[in-house]
């Protein structure tokens, strides 16, 4: 892996991935009566009201009760629906977990669980409406493929995936704008293979979801401003995870760096670090994300920014890694 | 054994001539032979929910011999009938009559519970005949519900059943999916309790009173009807008069005993997951012959 660079945009913003979930859901659904999305009142967050005047006959409102959306999506699912069950990811993977776990996963009905508004998207509304626990918990159901795209090119292809396999699988999307990662369209998207957007041999930046984009951010101006070249992966795939590419990120990279917006146990770094130990790769390695704590209060950025999950925080955690080189 | 057989299905086939009498009697031997299996393959297991296996067979036995349009050679269709057993624990129940409709060889239920073998003690779908993987309560509504809106999406006929405990109503999931049924006017839906008045406290009533049953379900938008669930007539007329009211799922209010047939397991609490000694098994066998 040498140091070429996939030159990405760094300004501009682009549509919120959960907007593009619900663009790309209806366009498969003009061709597709089979699909149906089930919602829990939550298809003003999802963005899903288009989708219900277009569609009336493909939606079904739940009202506010999650395990009866996810215990119905597994039914309509059985009877041959491709059903999407949408709802803010707090809720959908904390209240209905049992669902998830004995009605999708167990018995194998190929629901496509999608958690909105995740991570700390919701600011200010608190720990109640913060998802950073779902990584963990989804982790250790089998039968649960995880999947958190980056922009609206990853989101794009993830829904048009999973909505032609007969698996279930959950997708994780934020609702703020997110820049597409590469404007070049040289690279693909393909679940379970982490896509690598910027190539470089010093340090390797392993990131989900909407914080690859200040991952990105972070390798540019490592670049720029203090001669660290860094690769970037768009680890979409929690479980399962690429394997092959941790090896060479391992073999190629002098120390891995994991950011998620979520907790830092048993999320993406807990996976990578875990994979990482059992293969016998020892290198400098850290967690970027939510720590264990009464989490504080703010906005998003304002969230993210104070644990370091941005530009200056990826940056300077970089730095201090490669430290331990010296 | 053979002759045994040969009977039962001159029995069956003589249903053709329309005489009650004789699916009394085709439906009182085939709860007899039920319940004697569910009794032999929990004692060889030395594992297994009797008491409610013995209280809710007469349903399964009415459901899936003069009920259920769902057959091993139609089990994949999309236009056969769905039976989710949301009390999973009462799985013999399950096990004994899926055997005898020809899911599977009676004789893997010697496997029963053991290693590495499916017939476990909860539904799962590694075994034929068994739709949903059931177990945690509360659970089989909400499904159902779901398959049953599935059929009416599709303008399919079938029609969609779940046997529910009677301890398992406090789980809030289940009045979820009351509502939802209700508000969708799944009357392709049929709910049925096996209303045994007892669970692994104590009774049902004590631990947290479901009364009055009837009403809550009616003040959800249901058709309630109670029935006899021991009696096999009845619990035919009951299933003959479905939907009870165009435009509502319904519900089976069964009154059941649990630990039905054998005279020392009735209404006794510790026949919940209680396994007969070898001396309590030949009497169980006794009072429940001769076997079919």
């Amino acid at each position: 892996m040498g140091n070429e660079l996939i030159q990405a945009p760094l300004a501009g913003t682009g549509a919120a991935n959960q907007d593009v979930f619900s663009e790309t859901l209806q366009a498969l659904a003009a061709t597709d009566r089979n699909i149906v999305v089930v919602t829990s009142d939550s298809r003003g967050s999802g963005k899903l009201v288009p989708f219900g005047k277009k569609y009336p006959a493909q939606i079904v409102e739940v009202g506010i009760a999650e395990q009866n959306l996810v215990g119905m999506a597994a039914g309509l699912a059985s009877a041959g629906k491709k059903v999407f069950a949408v709802s803010p990811a707090c809720f959908l993977t904390a209240r209905a977990l049992e669902q998830i776990k004995n009605d999708v996963a167990y018995s194998n009905n190929p629901v496509k669980l999608i958690g909105i508004s995740a991570g700390v998207s919701y600011g200010a509304l608190g720990s109640t409406h913060h998802s950073l626990h779902d990584f963990a918990v989804l982790r250790a159901i089998h039968n649960m493929t995880i999947v958190v795209p980056a922009d609206s090119f990853e989101t794009t292809q993830a829904v048009q995936q999973v909505a032609a396999s007969e698996q279930p699988y959950y997708l994780r999307f934020g609702k703020k704008p997110m820049p597409l990662l590469d404007e070049t369209g040289e690279t693909t998207f393909q679940i379970g293979k982490g896509r690598v957007i910027r190539r470089g041999s010093d340090v390797a930046i392993i990131a989900n979801g909407e914080t690859v984009y200040p991952a990105l951010q972070a390798a540019q101006k490592l670049a720029t401003e203090n001669g660290i070249e860094a690769t970037v992966v768009s680890m979409h795939t929690i479980k399962p995870l690429d394997e092959k590419l941790l090896s060479e990120l391992a073999l190629e990279c002098k120390a891995i760096l994991t950011v998620e917006e979520h907790s830092v146990n048993g999320g993406l770094g807990e996976a990578c670090a875990s994979w990482l130990l059992k293969n016998r790769y020892h290198k400098p390695f850290d967690i970027l994300g939510i720590p264990d704590e009464y989490t504080v209060t703010g906005s998003q950025v304002e969230i993210l920014n104070h644990y370091g999950i941005s530009e200056s925080g990826i940056t300077s955690r970089v730095k201090t890694l490669l430290n331990t080189l010296t | 054994m053979e002759a045994t057989k040969d009977v039962t299905l001159t029995l069956h086939n003589s249903l053709l001539t329309d005489d009650s009498s004789l699916i009394t009697h085709h439906l009182s031997l085939k709860s007899r032979e039920y319940r004697r299996n569910i009794l032999k393959y929990i004692y060889k297991a030395k594992a297994g929910h009797t008491g409610g296996s013995l209280s809710c067979i007469d349903i399964l036995n009415v459901l899936y011999n003069e009920v259920l349009n769902v057959s091993p050679e139609t089990f994949t269709s999309p236009d056969r009938d769905r039976y989710i057993q949301s009390k999973g624990h009462c799985v013999e129940a399950l096990f004994v009559v899926l055997a005898d409709k020809g899911f599977f060889p009676e004789s893997d239920l010697e496997t029963l519970c053991k290693y590495q073998s499916h017939y476990i003690g909860h539904p799962t779908r590694k075994v034929n005949g068994v739709e949903q993987n059931t177990g945690a309560l509360g659970h089989g509504l909400p499904m159902s519900a779901g398959v049953a809106l599935a059929a009416k999406m599709d303008n399919r006929d079938y029609r969609v059943f779940t046997l529910m405990g009677d301890g398992e109503l406090p789980e809030g999931s289940n009045w979820e999916a009351a509502l939802t049924a209700a508000h969708y006017k799944l009357d392709n839906l049929c709910a049925i309790v096996d209303l045994n008045g007892l669970q692994i406290t104590g009774p049902t009533k004590d631990v947290c009173n479901t009364e009055p049953l009837d009403k809550k379900f009616e003040s959800f938008g249901w058709a309630v009807r109670h029935v006899d669930g021991n009696d096999v007539v009845a619990l035919k007329e009951a299933f003959d008069a479905l939907p009870f009211e165009k435009g509502k799922p319904s519900v089976m209010i069964a009154h059941t005993v649990k630990g039905k047939g054998v005279s020392f397991m009735e209404n006794e609490l510790k026949w919940h997951h209680g396994v007969p000694s070898e001396e309590q098994y030949k009497i169980a066998m006794q009072e429940l012959s001769p076997a079919p």
